[in-house]
């Protein structure tokens, strides 16, 4: 029997057909979709008078545009508003769950789903959002699909695709004080380019991988397609039927059991080959912070603003200048001197439990900057819940951060969560491109723990000069 | 709904950006609008748009010469990022047919594919040479799908590469949700041996 890797392993359970030229038909286990790429996709099956084939196996956020504000307040943007009501319209006529606005299992969906127990390991799954890869990180095989793809998987569970190459992204060595998954992630974005990993599903191995928790996999696999991939994976382990287990959708019982037994077949085999590798040594790794407008424009939080000049490939240099230009940023200043006016702790990428846990170890009994605007929008409600069951929203609200209802929020800017012109802000999202959270916004992508420093400085700083495993007092018991 | 594309002619028009992402081609705020038409005066917004609206000069598709423009030749990683497949209407709706670039942003290219905008990835010495030529604002290229070839006035022709099976969709414009329904057997026989755990039943404590 040849060694394969789990990538081969789901693909092959899953190609229904495959035609001379090169494409397969897959079958499709899960489909989560959201109010932003499925309007048109219904209006398609509406117009061509075909239903969903498997609404059982389909479900449906709000996330994109919701308001993080008060639930109960009508939503102001008529646009926003208006996709809303449209996703609640078309549940209904094509008989999916929905977890709307007032749903405790709101959130988005690159959370919610695997802490409802929707993401299973071996199962495919799709979503209109370039950031399913997420899913991989319990051993799904995710992808992110346009809007007639979308139409596509309603109408028919399946999706024509040509096989990605595979690409074995392996991280060796324990991660240093005050270095993440974020940092990992940002790291080898930076040492690939954002095009190192197109047409490829990458899966993430070796010793540093095996030692994060499922949610710092989460983040490595979220950020995968920042480097152009077509998804991302991590072979599944306990950690994983850990975090699944007893979710609300999970399987029960005896379907536990046997689900288990598959799930346990799924690693790559020793020995399985990839058509690309990469690895890297995480043990020298420090906290990171980008510096431009793509996630590869990334320096350590040591180092300083590059110059272009240093640039050797001329459309390089001239995208740095323009990066420079667009960020208001001088060649040669000490990351730790660039001061901050926003910082947002939210998004797909860091929103979950545990991001907003060792946050809350750097703000516990201190104050935010004067005249810094700090969120915490927790991944989803569920996340949400739970950290007020530990006593983090108080935390962070007596540090003078906003703590807000679950949504992409200022990821995106498709609510009322967004920058101003000209601002300058600590992310913990994924994407820092020109005008993303807002027109003329400035984006600085970093951990949680970074994002929470800078709040409390006004400025980016080294976290490592704060303790980070401190002890806080969190109030679970109690709740 | 796809229109079928066999031989193209049209004005190109050059972009000599590299790693032009989706979100660039199409803002997300304009990710709202509910229909796939008329996207085409977002395209490029802030390239082409000051913050209050008003138009920023300068862009080259607002051109006189290149308004007209079916051929973008882009720099490379052309639609990077988000999978929007707003990106490729708001091409369709500019009027674009065709972009040639070094290479592509995936999802970018899968969605084009689906939708009938014709993208053709050229090495990156050759995208640059037409950029230039067509810098001029009057070169006029024809794309035979067919036979795999550009050519133009002045230009040697030149034969590019393209995967069978989107050659073959846009040459057809297929539907491809009428392709996946001829293989309903290979599905249903999925569906019976589908493990009965991966289909989603909710606990009864939902709430917990
Ligand atoms: S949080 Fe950001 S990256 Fe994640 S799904 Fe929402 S908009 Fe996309």
């Amino acid at each position: 029997m040849t060694a394969k890797t789990i990538f081969e392993k789901i693909w092959e359970a899953h190609v229904l057909k495959e035609r001379e030229d090169g494409s397969a038909l897959l079958y499709i286990d899960r489909h989560l979709t959201h109010e932003v790429t499925s309007p048109v996709a219904f209006e398609t099956l509406r117009m061509t008078g075909r239903r969903v084939r498997r609404p059982e196996l389909t479900f449906a956020f709000m996330d994109h545009n919701v308001p993080t504000g008060d639930r109960l307040q009508p939503i102001k943007d008529r646009l926003s508003a208006e996709q809303i009501k449209t996703l609640m319209r078309n549940a209904r006529e094509f008989g999916i769950t929905v977890f709307d606005l007032l749903s405790p299992f709101q959130g988005i969906v690159h959370v919610a789903g695997p802490e409802l127990g929707l993401t299973l390991p071996g199962i495919t799954l799709v979503c209109g959002d370039s950031h399913t890869s997420t899913h991989g990180a319990l051993g799904a095989l995710a992808f992110g699909i346009g809007t007639s793809e979308v139409a596509h998987v309603f109408a028919t569970q399946t999706l024509w695709m040509k096989k990605p190459r595979s690409m074995e992204a392996r991280m060796e060595g324990e991660l240093p004080y005050g270095a993440t998954a974020k940092d990992a992630i940002l790291w080898m974005i930076r040492r690939i380019g954002v095009g190192g990993a197109i047409g490829h599903v990458v899966e993430y191995r070796g010793s540093a991988v095996e030692a994060m928790s499922v949610e710092e996999r989460m983040t490595l696999c979220n950020m995968a397609i920042e480097a152009g991939a077509r998804s991302a994976i991590v072979s599944p382990d306990e950690k994983v039927y850990d975090y699944i287990k007893d979710t609300p959708y999970a399987p029960k019982g005896e379907e536990w059991e046997e689900a288990l037994q598959s799930w346990r077949k799924l690693p790559t085999d020793p020995g399985a080959r990839y058509d690309k590798s990469v690895s890297f040594d995480l043990s020298r790794l420090e906290p990171q912070v980008t510096w431009g407008t793509n996630p590869g424009m990334t320096v350590s939080v040591t180092e300083e603003v590059p110059d272009p000049r240093d640039f050797d490939d001329p459309s390089e240099r001239a995208m740095a200048e323009r990066a420079l230009r667009y960020m208001g940023l001088e060649p040669g200043t000490p990351i730790t001197k660039i001061k901050v006016d926003v910082v947002f702790i939210g998004s797909c990428t860091n929103a979950r439990l545990s991001d907003l846990i060792q946050a809350a170890k750097i703000v516990y009994g201190r104050r935010v900057a004067p005249g810094v605007r700090a969120l915490v929008v927790p991944g989803s409600q569920l996340v949400k819940r739970k950290a007020e069951r530990l006593g983090l929203h108080r935390i962070f609200m007596d540090a003078g951060f906003e703590w807000r209802n679950s949504g992409c929020s200022m990821c995106i800017a498709m609510n009322e969560d967004r920058l101003e012109p000209g601002q300058r802000c600590a992310s913990t999202s994924n994407r820092n491109f020109e005008n993303r959270q807002g027109v003329g916004g400035r984006t600085h992508l970093v951990s949680p723990i970074m994002a929470a420093a800078a709040a409390l400085e006004g400025r980016f700083v080294d976290v490592r000069e704060y303790e980070l495993d401190r002890e806080i007092p969190l109030e679970w018991e109690a709740a | 709904m796809v229109e079928p594309i066999r031989v193209m002619e049209g004005k190109a028009a050059p972009l000599k950006v590299n790693d032009v992402d989706t979100d660039q081609i199409i803002p997300a705020q304009f990710l709202k609008l509910l229909s796939r038409k008329g996207l085409g005066k977002y395209a490029f917004y802030r390239w082409r748009y000051n913050e209050d609206g008003t138009p920023k000069p300068g862009f080259i598709l607002d051109d006189p010469r290149f308004k007209d423009a079916e051929i973008l030749i882009a720099g490379k990683n052309f639609g990077i990022g988000s999978s929007r497949e707003n990106a490729v209407w708001a091409l369709l709706d500019l009027g674009i047919r065709c972009v040639i670039a070094p290479s592509f942003g995936d999802i970018f290219y899968n969605n084009a594919a689906k939708n009938g905008l014709l993208c053709i990835r050229l090495p990156e010495d050759l995208v640059e040479r037409l950029q230039d030529r067509a810098m001029e604002g009057d070169l006029i290229l024809r794309i035979d799908l067919e036979k795999q070839e550009i050519s133009g006035k002045d230009i040697e022709a030149i034969r590019f590469d393209i995967e069978p099976h989107v050659k073959e969709r846009l040459l057809k414009g297929l539907d491809d949700i009428t392709m996946a329904l001829l293989y309903e057997e290979e599905i249903k026989r999925y569906e019976e041996r589908m493990p009965s755990y991966i289909i989603p039943k909710p606990s009864r404590f939902l709430h917990e």
